[in-house]
């Protein structure tokens, strides 16, 4: 149960950060990729922030056999640099200069009672389920 | 390149960042695991019951931020200015590209790079670099419409 807590506290605390940075708020975010333009880099100081003190909880947990609450430490097991990763990144890398939203922004818009963020939660998770989907295709071809 | 000082807001930004470096920090330690939203999201879709429940108090505490900030007083700022059919194409696009990719802004872009790996840093160079031509094009075809 305190686990479960745990989980929602964090999800929680992301979410605020994400509010207070304006990450929430797709204007500035395309404000922020508009390098050509008005340039917003205020952005840049939400990723050296988070960064910042990300790193520092990574090098600690290292060499870790398991987490604080005894759970086992599940990085990425891939290595390689792939197609896969450039495609997809290129692909999510449109879909957030049109939209403004990346994945975790949008789902903390979610209650603030725009209907548009909604849809774009919905196309989302289309999306993940048509990739998904054509992987496992893939697969049994 | 002009610098947009009216929006330039390099305090609460930081402050955000910092909120979120102590989210994932917090994952990692007692947790175990890295704070990609697209990952745990993706999971949902395929995961067992058991994997499940972690991964809907996170999205819980997630959806819930901007209802709790407002009780406590704070309006956060959303603006969505994309008009509906932009936000399906845009929508589907960032769904189909983190799932293929394994990793968005959060998993790749602030944990990946946390921990030096080679394969979040290049994706985060990728699609940083593809939605600023993006935005850039979409600036293109506003000023000639």
């Amino acid at each position: 149960m305190i686990k479960r807590v745990g989980e929602f506290l964090v999800g929680l605390i992301f979410g605020f950060g994400l509010l207070l940075s304006g990450m929430t708020d797709t204007a500035k975010v395309i404000g922020f990729l508009n390098v050509t333009g008005a340039w917003d880099p205020s952005l840049a100081f939400v990723m050296g922030g988070a960064v910042l003190l990300s790193f520092f909880a990574f090098r600690v947990s290292r060499n870790w056999r398991s987490s604080l609450f005894g759970r086992v430490i599940i990085l990425s097991d891939l290595k390689m640099i792939d197609m896969k990763l450039i495609i997809g990144s290129a692909i999510f890398g449109i879909g957030w200069g049109l939209s403004g939203f990346c994945p975790g922004p949008a789902i903390a818009s979610l209650t603030s009672g725009e209907i548009k963020s909604f849809i774009f939660v919905a196309a989302m998770l289309i999306g993940m389920g048509l990739e998904t989907l054509s992987q496992r295709m893939r697969q049994v071809a | 390149m002009t610098i947009n000082w009216m929006e330039f807001s390099p305090i609460e930004s930081f402050a955000g960042g910092l909120l979120i470096g102590l989210a994932a920090a917090v994952f990692i330690l007692f947790h175990g695991r890295i704070m990609g939203v697209s990952g745990i999201v993706g999971g949902l879709l395929q995961s067992s019951k058991a994997d499940r429940s972690w991964r809907l108090s996170f999205l819980a505490g997630l959806i819930l931020a901007p209802l709790i900030a407002k009780f406590a007083g704070i309006a956060p700022a959303i603006r969505i200015e994309q008009s509906m059919i932009w936000l399906v194409v845009a929508g589907l696009l960032v769904g189909f590209g983190t799932s293929l990719g394994s990793g968005c802004t959060s998993g790749h872009g602030v944990c990946g790079i946390a921990r030096l790996s080679p394969r979040s840093i290049t994706a985060t160079i990728i699609f940083m670099a593809f939605a600023m031509l993006t935005v850039w094009l979409m600036n293109k075809v506003q000023a000639g419409a």
